[in-house]
């Protein structure tokens, strides 16, 4: 569904953090930021809370642990035991680094699996775009225009005060 | 503060627009990058890929004979039962190290340096691990079958593979360390395609970058997550890094072979895989630098920074030599004293004494500054890393194997021209896939370098 954006440019990864500071003190809602690299200082600035990407490593690799160290010794000691080398049937050490290998995989798939999903991320999927040279060498805030419920000359002059390039409208999707 | 104003549209458009849009630090970035994808490739890069592709062919003419006729081509016999294949094997995976080193431990360390390297190192150790799988599949003789290394219910019973063996880890650390290699190097590349997408004018091109950058629009949400995920992606391969090479050398160590039965393995292994693995990077960068004009990226800085790790691990390769053989002497065992004079003083001693000179001496000129800042100086040196520790591997695989316990089974081993074209060979696949991916793939991580900059606040310049 589409909706009106204002968008401001920005050239300085350090003015963009200051404008997205004095507008959030000043009650405006961030939409988002675009930016062709991640920029040290605006988590705190947008107010974004962690990322929760790592329990989704911690849970996924316990699992993984769990099930391929189930597996080992299902195979080893009850569905087919085989004398090796006069070895015991549960050789627990020897399961070990396949155990680590199959935690590490899991755990990073998943984590990577869970990003794309979060960040909606898939392929063939259009990007929305607050103007191309945000992937290349522009800064840009995106707030959400409501008609009746925005000072656009407020949030246009804290904009500009700020270092903003450009200020424009734009209706959309982001 | 909130107020309604119907006419605000308009009075935005009469804004007049200031001049410049956009950091022109940034977009000169984007252009030095992008601009090698679209230009016709260089002449050097053209003659680097027509010896590459030879190489390759030769390498897959000699893997076509051997497996139409049987591993009976190559020089292998009773005594030694492996011994070009897994020396190849190990050396491939050592050089994927380096890549991993670079794009993950050095993250953690929070490395500036290596921003401008850490794609293509990334890219060496995708390659150099496809390189490496391909030497236990076609010494399977049947690869085929290949797939019976895995545990699959089968029409066999089920039998199951036997987890107790060190080969069998191997089949899940390199499978493992690509999957997650493939993942890294793949996540850190979206932004990218994203950039290149945008610049694309519609064509073939901008629809595969399109599909590649999966609707990335760069926004903060996504950046701030991508960050963790990276970190999270980086703290998983470094132990992964670790083991899969501990895992390379329990191969041996878990045998009772002198010479292989050792506990210094591990850390020897993992010290001489980063070795050899930042030679090949210090090989494949000074190339790249010259071929695609990369100077202002890969600097001086990072060939330094580079050489002072191969200082280290070289050393640490070093005093893992004196180290064996003085734990051969102190533990009185006559096998494995035998063993390691054999390596000094036997048929293979120019081997051994080669393998010394490349990797514990000749890494000592690299406390030099002066040596460390000349780029012919460190080309001819990493050409000698990888010369040495290729040698290494030959030395403690096909030395303890070829004379062990039983005097009655010594033999010599020599490689047939086979096995010399096929590790020719694979050098032609791994310089292939290099020399191509630097032509169709941002080959420098825009996004970091762009960070870097922007962070170090020299956005103009």
């Amino acid at each position: 569904m589409a909706s009106a954006y204002l968008i401001a440019t920005f050239a300085e990864p350090r003015a963009l953090v200051d404008a997205v500071a004095a507008i959030r003190a000043r009650g405006f809602k961030i939409y988002d930021v675009y930016a062709p690299c991640p920029v040290h200082g605006l988590d705190e600035a947008m107010g974004i809370r962690r990322s929760r990407l790592p329990y989704v490593t911690l849970v996924a690799g316990v699992l993984a642990c769990a099930a391929t160290v189930a597996f080992e010794f299902y195979v080893a000691v009850f569905d087919w035991a085989l004398n090796i080398g006069g070895k015991p049937d549960n050789s627990t050490l020897a399961f070990v680094p396949i155990a680590f290998e199959m935690t590490v995989l899991g755990a990073g798939l998943a984590t990577a699996a869970a990003f794309l999903l979060r960040a909606g991320l898939f392929p063939g999927s259009a990007p929305k775009l607050a103007g191309p040279p945000v992937t290349d060498d522009t800064f840009a805030v995106a707030l959400r225009w409501r008609p009746n419920a925005f000072d656009t000359g407020e949030a246009r002059n804290l904009l500009i005060e700020n270092g903003a390039t450009d200020i424009r409208q734009m209706v959309g999707d982001l | 503060m909130i107020r309604f104003e119907p006419r605000a549209d308009r009075s935005l458009r009469l804004q007049p627009r200031p001049p410049i849009v956009g950091n022109p630090a940034l977009g000169r970035i984007t252009d030095d990058v992008a601009r090698p994808l679209d230009a016709r490739p260089g002449l050097g890069w053209c003659a680097c890929f027509a010896a590459a592709a030879t190489a390759l062919s030769i390498g897959v003419a000699c893997v076509a004979y051997e497996i139409a006729t049987g591993i009976g081509v190559w020089g292998l016999n009773r005594t030694v039962g492996w011994a070009f294949d897994i020396t190849n094997f190990v050396f491939w995976v050592g050089i994927g190290h380096a890549g991993t080193l670079i794009s993950a431990i050095l993250l953690l360390f929070r490395q500036r340096w290596r921003t401008s390297i850490n794609r293509s190192a990334e890219a060496m150790t995708i390659f150099a691990v496809v390189c490496a799988a391909l030497f236990p599949l076609i010494h399977m003789g049947r690869p085929w079958l290949a797939f019976w290394v895995f545990p699959y219910p089968n029409s066999r019973g089920s039998l199951w593979v036997n987890f107790r063996s060190p080969l069998l880890w191997d089949v899940f650390a390199i499978n493992t360390y690509m999957t997650i290699s493939l993942v890294f190097w793949y996540i850190g590349m979206i932004p990218d395609f994203a950039t290149l997408r945008d610049r694309a004018s519609a064509g073939l091109r901008k629809t595969i970058y399109s599909i590649a950058s999966l609707g990335w629009n760069g926004s903060h949400r996504t950046w701030s997550r991508y960050e963790t995920l990276n970190v999270i992606l980086a703290g998983l391969a470094t132990p992964l890094v670790i083991s899969v090479h501990s895992i390379v050398s329990m191969d041996f160590a878990t045998s009772i072979l002198p010479g292989w039965h050792t506990t210094i393995f591990p850390p020897y292994f993992v010290a001489g895989a980063v070795y050899s693995g930042f030679g090949m990077v210090t090989t494949l960068l000074i190339l790249t630098r010259s071929l695609m004009h990369l100077e202002a990226y890969i600097t001086h800085r990072n060939l330094d920074a580079m050489a002072k790790v191969m200082l280290l691990t070289g050393s640490m390769v070093g005093l893992a030599y004196g180290t064996e053989f003085y734990v051969a002497w102190i533990s009185g065992n006559m096998y494995e004293q035998a063993t390691f004079i054999g390596r000094a003083t036997g048929p293979y001693a120019w081997c051994f004494w080669t393998m010394v000179a490349c990797n514990a001496l000749a890494p000592q000129v690299l406390w030099s500054k002066r040596i460390r800042a000349s780029v012919p100086a460190l080309f001819v040196f990493s050409i000698l890393v990888n010369v040495g520790m290729w040698l290494e591997r030959f030395v403690i695989i096909v030395t303890s194997l070829h004379r062990s316990y039983l005097p009655s089974s010594w033999v010599m081993y020599r490689p047939t021209l086979i096995e010399v074209g096929t590790l020719v060979g694979s050098f032609g696949l791994f310089f292939s896939c290099f020399l191509l991916f630097i032509r169709l793939l941002p080959m420098i991580a825009m996004w970091e370098v762009k960070g870097a900059a922007s962070h170090a606040g020299g956005t103009h310049g």
